[in-house]
C-alpha cells in the first residue's frame, strides 16, 4: 500500500535506495549528505533494508567500491556532496567508462575555499563531462521518484551509464516535506531486479576495462554518447509510466515546463529555484506579464530539442544559474544558448548568477530577473549578458 | 609439503602475453593461479599486470579480471566482495593484485581501509621496487641506494616496510614470498585461500629492465635476495611471526652470503661505493637481529 511521510530530503533518498532494493551501498559522510549515510545504516542494521553496507574510508573509495560491487552484478547506491564528489572525480569517469549503472544521490553544496556548506550547484556541474546522467530535483517527491526511475533508465541495456540525482543541501536535504512512497510490490514490478548483461563471473570469465588502443577507444566513447541519446528518449517515457502507474504527478521528463504556451519571457533554472520560479510566474501573470518557467530536470543528457521548441516562440529567456564557470558564465546558460543558436529567430538571452554559496533566491528576486529580461526584449537589446544578481560591490 | 608435480596442469595465464623477457610477475601470476584455481576474481589497478593481460580484444588471463584505477585496489575489491555476498554467491576468492607503487604509495589508504573493515579477500603486492610500468621511477618501496629515473644518484631513504604496516592492522595472515621458491610460494597462496578475512601477501619481483639485470637471471636474483638476507620469507599468522623454511638458515649471520653478491649483479646499484655497500650490509644485519627476536618470541612485529 502507498504511504505518505513527512521527512527530510536525506531521509527520502535513503528510503528510495531501500525501495529500489539497492544490494550494496558504499558511502562516506560529508555535510550535508551525512544524514543519508546514517539513515541507510539504520535501515540496514534494523533489518528493514537487505544490503551490504561498506563504510569506506574516503569518497574515492566509495566510488571504487561501488564500481566493484556493480561489476560483480549487484545493484549499487551511494551518496555524496561537494568536496566528496570532487574527490571521486577520477572514479566517476571509471564508472561511466566501465558502463556500470551506479546510482548516486548528490546533495549540492558549495566548494571551498572558503568553507561553505550551503547549497550551490557548482559541485555537480563541474562533473558535467564525466559521462554520468544528471538529474536536478525540486521536491522530496521528485527525489524519491527520480531515484527509482534512475535505476530503470540506467540499467536499460540501451543506456548502461551511471546516474547522479542532485538536490540542494539544506533547502531539500534538511527540510521536511510530505511525499508518497508507492506500494513496494508495485515498485518491484516497475523496477525488477538488476540483470546485468555481463559481470565478473567465474563461469564466464572476461577481462573488464582492459587496455584498448586507439583502434577501439573512439568507438567505445561513441557508444557512450549514443547511450546518452538513448537515455534522452527513455527519460520522459519512464517518468510518464511511473506517474501513470503510481498516480503521482509527472515531473516533466527532461524538463518541467510551466505556463510556457503563450509566454513572451521564459525563466530557465534548475533545482529548487525552479519551484520558486513557478510562484514568481504566478505573481507576474496576475499583473499581466506573460512569463513562463522551464525547470531543466535532466542536465545530462541535455534537452536540446525541448529547450529549442519552447524558446522558439518567446522574446526573452532569463537563465538563472546557482553556479559559475569561471571565465565564462553560468553552466546552464551556456547549454541553453548553445541550444538556441540553431533557431532562426532567436530570443534575447540573459544570465543571472544567483544563490551561490547558499544565498537566498526569493520569488521577488526571480520576478525582478524576469522583468529585466522582458524589458530588454522590448528595447531589443541587452545591457548586460551576465548579471551577478544582488552582488555587493 | 606441496610438490610441483601435484599441481594442476591447467594454466590460467596464457603464453605469448605482453610481459617483458625474464619477468617473474608473469611466473608469479602463473603459480598464484595454480594455487588459487579458476574460482578466483582478480582486481588489478594500473601496474605491469594491466599490460601483461594484453590489449583488447585479447586477454591472457582465463579468470574474470576487474581493471581499476591506480589508488583503488582495496576499495574496488571490497565492492566485489560485498557484491558477491549481496547476491549470495560464495566460494569465490577475491584477490587484489597490485604493484608496489599501487600498494605502498597511492593505494595504501584503500588497502588500509579494506584491512581495517575485515574485508574477506587476499591482497597481493608484487614488488619490483619502483614504478616499472612508467619506466622505473622511485616508489616508497625502492630500497636505499637504488638508482631509478627519479633518484639518479641513488635513493637516500630506506624501503617502506609494508608487511609490518599490515601487521599493525591485526589481520589474520601476512606472508612474504619469492617466485624463486615456488613450493613456499604456492603453500602460502594455498594457506591464504583457506583463511577468512584480510590476507596480505608481498612478493619480491626481480625486474630485468628496471634493475638493469640479465633477463636470464631473474630467478637466480630472487634466490640471492634470500641467501644474502636482503629479502626474508616469513609469515605473520594471527599475530605470530615465523621465519619460513627457505629463509630459516639465514637467521644465523654466518650462513648469509654478503649483500654485495646480490647488489653487484644489478645495474641499479652500480654507482654504490664500498662504504655505501657496507652501510646496506649493516642495515640487513640489524634487520635480521630483529627477525631473530620476533621469531624466537613468537610475537607480532
Amino acid at each position: 500500500m502507498a504511504r505518505t511521510f513527512v521527512e527530510t530530503g536525506s531521509h527520502v533518498a535513503g528510503l528510495a535506495a531501500q525501495a529500489a532494493r539497492a544490494q550494496v551501498v558504499a558511502a562516506y559522510p560529508i555535510t550535508p549528505q551525512t544524514a543519508i549515510v546514517e539513515i541507510i545504516a539504520d535501515l540496514i542494521s534494523s533489518g528493514k533494508m537487505k544490503s551490504q553496507y561498506i563504510c569506506v574510508e574516503s569518497e574515492h573509495s566509495a566510488m571504487a567500491a561501488s564500481i566493484g560491487a556493480s561489476a560483480s552484478g549487484a545493484r549499487t547506491f551511494t551518496a555524496t556532496s561537494s568536496h566528496g564528489l570532487a574527490y571521486m572525480h577520477e572514479m566517476l569517469h571509471w564508472a561511466s567508462g566501465a558502463r556500470l549503472p551506479v546510482v548516486m544521490a548528490v546533495v549540492n553544496r558549495a566548494m571551498g575555499p572558503p568553507w561553505n556548506i550551503l547549497p550551490d550547484l557548482g559541485d555537480s556541474l563541474s562533473q558535467r563531462d564525466t559521462g554520468w546522467l544528471q538529474f536536478y530535483c525540486s521536491s522530496h517527491q521528485e527525489i524519491f521518484d527520480t531515484i527509482i526511475q534512475a535505476y530503470r533508465i540506467c540499467e536499460d541495456a540501451k543506456v548502461l551509464l551511471p546516474v547522479m540525482i542532485c538536490f540542494e543541501g539544506f533547502v531539500l536535504s534538511h527540510t521536511s516535506m510530505p511525499f508518497t512512497v508507492p506500494d513496494q510490490e508495485a515498485l518491484d514490478s516497475f523496477l525488477p531486479s538488476y540483470r546485468p548483461g555481463w559481470k565478473l563471473d567465474v563461469e564466464n570469465p572476461m577481462g573488464h576495462s582492459t587496455l584498448a588502443s586507439s583502434d577501439y577507444y573512439m568507438e567505445l566513447r561513441y557508444l557512450m554518447q549514443e547511450a546518452m541519446d538513448n537515455a534522452r528518449e527513455l527519460i520522459p517515457l519512464v517518468d510518464r509510466e511511473y506517474a501513470d502507474k503510481f498516480r503521482l504527478p509527472c515531473h516533466g521528463g527532461l524538463l518541467d515546463e510551466y505556463a510556457c504556451n503563450d509566454a513572451e519571457t521564459i525563466v530557465v533554472s534548475m533545482g529548487t529555484i525552479g519551484s520558486e520560479a513557478k510562484v514568481a510566474v504566478q505573481n507576474l501573470r496576475e499583473t499581466g506579464h506573460k512569463v513562463g518557467s522551464v525547470r531543466v530536470r535532466a542536465f545530462r543528457p541535455f534537452p536540446v530539442d525541448e529547450v529549442k521548441r519552447i524558446c522558439s516562440k518567446v522574446d526573452a529567456v532569463a537563465v538563472i544559474d546557482r553556479a559559475i564557470s569561471f571565465g565564462m558564465e553560468g553552466q546552464l546558460f551556456t547549454e541553453v544558448q548553445s541550444a538556441l543558436y540553431d533557431l532562426e529567430d532567436r530570443p534575447l538571452a540573459m544570465n543571472f548568477i544567483a544563490g551561490i554559496g547558499g544565498r537566498d533566491v526569493t520569488e521577488k528576486d526571480i520576478e525582478s530577473m524576469a522583468l529585466q529580461a522582458a524589458k530588454c526584449a522590448k528595447e531589443g537589446r541587452i545591457d548586460q549578458r551576465v548579471t551577478w544578481y544582488g552582488l555587493r560591490r | 609439503m606441496v610438490t610441483l608435480k601435484e599441481l594442476t596442469k591447467e594454466e590460467l595465464i596464457l603464453p605469448g602475453n605482453a610481459s617483458c623477457a625474464g619477468c617473474v610477475t608473469n611466473l608469479s601470476v602463473k603459480l598464484a593461479l595454480k594455487a588459487l584455481g579458476s574460482r578466483t576474481i582478480l582486481v588489478v589497478p594500473a601496474c605491469c599486470t594491466s599490460v601483461i593481460q594484453g590489449v583488447f580484444p585479447h586477454t591472457s588471463l582465463k579468470i574474470p579480471v576487474l581493471n581499476i584505477a591506480f589508488a583503488t585496489t582495496g576499495a574496488a575489491a571490497s565492492g566485489v566482495v560485498a557484491g558477491l555476498k549481496a547476491q549470495g554467491i560464495d566460494g569465490i576468492t577475491v584477490v587484489g593484485w597490485a604493484g608496489d607503487g599501487g600498494t605502498v604509495d597511492i593505494g595504501i589508504q584503500a588497502l588500509s581501509g579494506a584491512a581495517e573493515r575485515g574485508t574477506d579477500f587476499i591482497y597481493v603486492c608484487y614488488d619490483n621496487e619502483a614504478y616499472g610500468n612508467t619506466g622505473m621511477q622511485r616508489s616508497g618501496s625502492t630500497p636505499l641506494g637504488a638508482w631509478t629515473t627519479t633518484t639518479p644518484q641513488g635513493k637516500t631513504e630506506p624501503k617502506k616496510n609494508m608487511p609490518f604496516i599490515m601487521a599493525a592492522h591485526k589481520i589474520p595472515y601476512i606472508a612474504t614470498l619469492s617466485p624463486s621458491f615456488p613450493t613456499d610460494f604456492i603453500e602460502k597462496f594455498q594457506k591464504a585461500k583457506r583463511i577468512r578475512g584480510p590476507r596480505y601477501l608481498h612478493i619480491l619481483i626481480p625486474c630485468p629492465p628496471g634493475w638493469r639485470t640479465d633477463p636470464a637471471m631473474s630467478v637466480e636474483l630472487g634466490r640471492l635476495a634470500i641467501q644474502t638476507g636482503s629479502w626474508a620469507l616469513f609469515e605473520i599468522e594471527n599475530g605470530v611471526f615465523s621465519i619460513s623454511t627457505p629463509s630459516r638458515p639465514f637467521l644465523e649471520k654466518t650462513r648469509r652470503k654478503p649483500v654485495k653478491d646480490y647488489l653487484e649483479k644489478q645495474g641499479r646499484f652500480r654507482h654504490l661505493t664500498s662504504q655505501e655497500m657496507a652501510q646496506i650490509q649493516l642495515n640487513v644485519d640489524e634487520t635480521w637481529e630483529y627477525y631473530n627476536k620476533v621469531n624466537q618470541a613468537k610475537i607480532c612485529p
